[in-house]
């Protein structure tokens, strides 16, 4: 919901006329508009209804590995924020080119991560 | 879990995984440049996550968990949900690989009807079960 809101501000930022102290070129956040909307609300919603819902892993563990679990939502979190500061830094030409690539590095590992924890609970009956 | 939406799923979770490393690429590519042809990558990093990951992810769910059939087979005439699952992924495939294998855009265009016909087929699959419950 955090992100849903942010993404929904951020938005009203990049549509609205020019505003005292806001840079002119504000519209290259739209990528992070879009990621903060995708990643961090759609992406982190399915994630956390998937691993409420889907069928049990094991009886001693039912939701799979519950550190994998906390892993995914630090990473995914943790990469969203490198990139909500280091996108702006870069597209301003203020530096912070390895913010991004931290950023990538912990989203990758919190989809690497998500996908490993529910693969073995995707299951029939 | 049916068959289908296993099926679904997990080739959702693949794709899901792949998105997530195209988008790890593009990414870094923005701070450090690695020489990566972004436009290429772009459209599959797309169709991965959005129609491969998050609409199949959402279509496996779904015909898991819809309300079932009292007779018949519970979950109605599955053969239209494989219908689906084939030309979903057979357009996520052509849609994705258009651009990154510099093929003709009508294979671009063949994919995103192979996608709009996957979800039809996908629509007329769960029609009936979007019902309320029957509590009597």
């Amino acid at each position: 919901m955090a992100c849903l809101l942010l993404a929904l501000a951020l938005g009203i930022l990049i549509e609205a006329p020019p505003l005292p102290g806001v840079p002119s070129q504000i519209s290259v956040l739209f990528p992070t508009w879009l990621h903060l909307l995708v990643v961090g609300w759609l992406t982190q919603l399915i994630f956390g209804v998937a691993h409420w819902m889907f069928p049990r892993s094991s009886a001693e563990h039912p939701r799979g590995s519950e550190r994998l679990g906390w892993a995914t939502f630090g990473l995914l979190n943790a990469g969203l924020l490198f990139r909500v500061i280091g996108e702006p830094m870069v597209s301003f030409g203020a530096g912070g080119g390895w913010l991004l690539v931290v950023a990538a590095l912990l989203q990758l590992g919190a989809g690497l991560a998500f996908v490993a924890n529910t693969w073995p609970r995707v299951k029939g009956r | 879990m049916p068959r289908l939406s296993v099926w679904f799923i997990r080739t959702a979770l693949l794709n899901l995984g792949i998105g997530f490393l195209l988008g790890a690429v593009l990414l870094a590519n923005k701070g450090v440049y690695l020489h990566v042809p972004v436009q290429r990558l772009l459209p599959m990093h797309g169709e991965a996550l959005l129609i491969g990951g998050m609409v199949q992810f959402a279509m496996g769910v779904a015909f898991w968990m819809l309300p079932r059939f009292r007779s018949g087979p519970e979950r109605g005439a599955e053969g239209w949900g494989w219908l689906a699952y084939l030309l979903i992924n057979g357009g996520v495939i052509l849609a994705g690989s258009a651009t990154l294998l510099n093929l003709s855009p009508l294979t671009s265009s063949l994919g995103r009807a192979a996608e709009l016909l996957g979800a039809a087929s996908f629509g007329g699959s769960i029609w009936r079960r979007i019902k309320p419950f029957d509590l009597t």
